[in-house]
């Protein structure tokens, strides 16, 4: 078990390296645009050039691209993300900043889907071919069809042109006043665990399906154990270790729906403060924070294969 | 001139029924697909036929009042402009449908290649290619795509391009691992044995085999890209202003207006939900038909594969 993590972790090693080429360079295929932003707004059309090159040289954007490749990752090797091009302001401080805003929201919403999902998939899976069954996956890929930016649009729109409630613009922090907090939070969380229970609804309908064909189930049935014991005790438990793996590989999408989420409800976390670097050209923030994220993503994939190779003996480590 | 009928050959005939088969087992076997299928064909039709079907052109101004309400003249109302709401949403079909078929089919040509000389040759390439494909997917897909669409600036062509790119190094990975499975089949030995070349292996033997899953992915690909695209532009970073995006329809601009006119908020979206419905309804239903292995549902490793009668 331990060789495994091990050779794992160093697999790592190679792919984070090329995650660091994709962003630096995504980035940077068009230069200069920033530049000129920034040139523009300090004035004076004549010396635009100069302007142009002493931005340049303070931003340290005046050598080739290797070597800005080479600065940056010296920088994150020891633990430095870089500054932002406009406000100058360390990114790992602000990211840190912003971090339990994405947190609180990423885990309310994982408890919601779970919520969703496990007990419509299970449900589904028992009266598997009845009107229940019908409806439960008519949700399910609902859930998965329907864009979140609309769903949350409507909830903006509507609740305030027929009872004139708007959804809190400040952000709240949970130290402060944790009730107006949760208030705030609730509805961006619930729209994001909805869109996102409908693969794990799948899932767990197709893994409950298969595990109670299995024969421990009949013999379950066959000693006469009631319907709830059988379900949860025997099945549940089983066909919730794929459901783990599912999980985990939704992390992703979820991040991503932090984005669309966080715009709208206004909520300064990580996937705000991506899309402000966005309309700023503000390469190192971008970079930064795709960064973060992939190594996030990464530790969860690991994560996830750990946890299953634990959960369920049958696997075995190759 | 006269044109010289040729009786269909054995690989035409056998094309012609494999497609009228799917058909006819779509119908009979799987009614929600049926559905499905049924939307993407209005989709379709809408889209090829807008400029017969919208009264308004998608840009024309003030042809009602600004922010109308629906009226039997303008059925869903007007914008902030004036525009026909209806004519823009008919006009957002052929957006729609334009950005999802180019998106799926440059990602399932890139998958396709990399997918198929991954799988077949492996080795040192496939290890290293591999490695790349691992970092790219590493990245959270609306992540990978904001971020180029930052740099290349919002419009059709790099919404389509960069969508197709992002999809398809993605997507790779289903068709490699669907060529390593077939990979150890006795015909490709023989193929090897009678000295076929890897590139005629690969084109006569290796694709026709992996065409279902190929299928299944085009049309998951579709109702992905739709609904990205939407996405990104409902964000700004996609299709530009005149151009009746579904989801630009609903970005930033539109949404101040939306508390004076709420109706602006309901009708794109509901087409775009509608639509994304169909699709994800019609590539299940494929899916279940052509490659019941994708169905997904054994974790990363196979357990219980074995799949007991009911």
């Amino acid at each position: 078990m331990r060789a495994y993590i091990t050779r794992r972790l160093l697999l790592l090693i190679p792919t984070l390296l090329i995650v660091t080429i994709i962003v630096f360079c995504a980035v940077r295929f068009v230069p200069g645009s920033v530049i000129e932003l920034m040139a523009a707004q300090i004035g004076e059309a004549e010396n635009m050039e100069e302007a142009i090159q002493s931005i340049k040289h303070g931003l340290g954007l005046d050598v080739p691209i290797y070597v800005q490749y080479g600065r940056w990752l010296g920088g994150i090797l020891t633990g430095n993300l870089g500054k932002s091009l406009w406000t100058g302001r360390s990114i790992g401080e602000e990211m840190l900043n912003r971090l339990p805003v994405s947190i609180e929201l990423g885990i309310l919403a994982l408890i919601t889907a779970l919520l969703i999902a496990l007990p419509i998939g299970i449900i589904s899976a028992i009266r598997q071919d009845t009107a229940t069954d019908y409806i439960g996956r008519s949700i399910a890929i609902f859930c998965i069809s329907v864009p979140a930016f609309w769903l949350a649009t409507l909830v903006v729109v509507y609740p305030s042109v027929w009872f004139g409630w708007t959804p809190a613009i400040q952000y709240i922090p949970i130290l402060k006043d944790p009730v107006g907090n949760l208030k705030q939070f609730i509805i961006p969380a619930v729209l994001m665990g909805m869109v996102m229970s409908g693969t794990t609804m799948r899932m767990t309908r197709t893994m409950m399906l298969e595990v109670l064909r299995q024969d421990y189930i009949r013999t379950a049935w066959a000693k006469g154990l009631k319907e709830g014991v059988v379900i949860s005790r025997h099945a549940l438990k089983n066909a919730l270790i794929p459901v783990v793996t599912i999980v985990g590989m939704q992390l992703p999408i979820l991040v991503g729906g932090a984005v669309i989420i966080e715009t709208i409800f206004g909520l300064p976390g990580i996937g705000r403060y991506f899309v402000d670097a966005l309309f700023q050209r503000d390469y190192p923030v971008i970079s930064a924070i795709n960064l973060v994220i992939a190594t996030f993503v990464m530790l969860c994939n690991l994560a996830v294969d750990v946890t299953y190779a634990y959960l369920d003996p049958r696997v075995q480590y190759t | 001139m006269a044109q010289i009928e040729l009786a269909p050959t054995f690989r035409e005939e056998r094309a012609r029924s494999f497609w009228a088969d799917l058909l006819i087992r779509l119908v009979r076997e799987k009614p929600l697909g049926t559905v499905g299928g049924a939307i993407v064909l209005l989709l379709l039709l809408v889209g090829i036929l807008a400029n017969v079907l919208a009264p308004f052109g998608y840009n024309e101004t003030y042809v009602g009042p600004r922010l109308a309400a629906p009226s039997p003249e303008h059925l869903l109302g007007c914008d902030q402009l004036g525009r026909d709401l209806l004519s823009r949403i008919i006009y957002g079909a052929r957006v729609s449908t334009i950005v999802g078929l180019s998106v799926a089919g440059i990602s399932v040509l890139i998958s396709t290649f990399i997918g198929i000389i991954c799988g077949y040759i492996g080795g040192k390439l496939d290890i290293i290619a591999q490695r790349f494909v691992d970092a790219w997917m590493c990245i959270p897909g609306l992540f990978l795509i904001l971020t180029i669409m930052a740099v290349t600036g919002p419009g059709m062509v790099p919404v389509i391009v960069v969508l197709g790119i992002a999809y398809g190094i993605g997507q790779s990975r289903i068709v490699r691992s669907a060529v390593m499975g077939i990979k150890a089949n006795t015909y490709l030995e023989a193929a090897r044995a009678v000295g076929c070349s890897t590139g005629r292996i690969l084109w006569k033997h290796v694709l026709p085999n992996v065409t279902a899953p190929i299928i299944v992915l085009f049309t998951i690909t579709v109702g992905g890209a739709i609904l990205t695209e939407a996405t990104i532009s409902f964000l700004g970073l996609g299709l530009p202003p005149p151009t009746p995006s579904w989801g630009g329809m609903l970005s930033e601009a539109g949404r101040r207006y939306m508390l004076m006119a709420p109706h602006l908020a309901v009708w794109p979206g509901l087409f775009l939900a509608i639509v994304v419905y169909g699709i994800n309804m019609l590539g299940d239903a494929m899916r279940d038909l052509l490659d019941p292995r994708l169905r997904g549902g054994l974790g990363r490793y196979d357990v219980a594969r074995k799949k007991l009668p009911k």
